[in-house]
């Protein structure tokens, strides 16, 4: 059963992020949006999987929530309607799709012949709230005030960017 | 066939490369944005899959720091390319060639 929803999630996952980057049917940046959306929670479903609830439930808010939320939003801000008809030149998309599939090719092989800690089949772990917000306010406890401070200013550095006369 | 580290690991590996293959072939700002969002989330599985078959909790703590910098890495690169736009009239990366030699 896991299993099976394992692969339903990973084929969904895979599929929505192909039609992120190389959608067929439209070069629209809204579709792309709209497929990251999905793919975001396919990925929270994988999350489940991985019994790290809590982490998919803030990768649905925050992801799907907002960041989907802030790119339609520019989007419409935009107008991006005349960047669809540009073609593309062929040599380009030619190496990169070989140069992207040989990285592909790096990285799966790596995985196969690694046989790290692969194998632990009955993992004690459970991905509670509970342990993590433990862990988060123990051990990294510096970690979390610099990401607040961060927060802060990337903030700052938007209201500053947004303003009418940008010198 | 019982599902190991290695599915995950692959899954997140062909992920990443579909939003390499995303920033390297489209010429839209928004949808490089999008896959670099792709990417950082494909990291994000490894990270999660890893701390679940080795039984402890840091990786999903890091997984944590990493959602919350591309938050704020993306409200930044908005508002950037917002200012862009304003600027330049294009969000399209062949016509920003102010800092080509």
């Amino acid at each position: 059963m896991q299993d099976l929803f394992f692969y339903l999630f990973a084929a969904l996952t895979l599929l929505c992020g192909f039609l992120v980057v190389a959608n067929p049917f439209s070069r629209n940046p809204v579709t792309s949006a709209m497929f990251l959306a999905l793919t975001i929670v396919s990925m929270a479903g994988l999350f489940v999987l991985l019994h790290a609830f809590f982490l998919a439930a803030v990768q649905i808010l925050v992801y799907a929530g907002a960041v989907i939320v802030l790119f339609l939003f520019v989007i419409m801000l935009l107008d991006l309607k005349e960047e669809q008809r540009r073609t593309a030149n062929k040599f380009g998309i030619v190496t990169g799709v070989i140069s992207v599939g040989a990285i592909t090719v790096i990285l799966i092989k790596t995985i196969f012949e690694s046989h790290a800690t692969a194998t632990v089949a009955t993992p004690a772990l459970e991905g509670a709230t509970q342990p993590l917000g433990r862990m988060l306010f123990n051990d990294y406890v510096l970690p979390f005030e610099i990401l607040s401070v961060l927060l802060l200013v990337a903030m700052v550095g938007v209201i500053l960017l947004s303003k009418k006369d940008l010198r | 066939m019982h599902i190991g580290l290695e599915h995950y690991l692959v899954v997140s590996a062909l992920l990443f490369c579909l939003g390499l293959l995303g920033v390297v072939l489209r010429r839209n700002l928004l949808v490089i944005y999008m896959s670099l969002e792709l990417m950082l989330n494909a990291s994000n599985l490894a990270l999660v899959a890893f701390s679940r078959f080795n039984g402890h909790l840091n990786g999903q703590v890091m997984v944590l720091f990493i959602i919350t910098v591309a938050a704020a890495e993306v409200s930044v690169g908005l508002a950037l390319i917002v200012a862009l736009y304003r600027k330049r009239q294009t969000a399209h990366v062949e016509d920003l060639t102010t800092m080509k030699l």
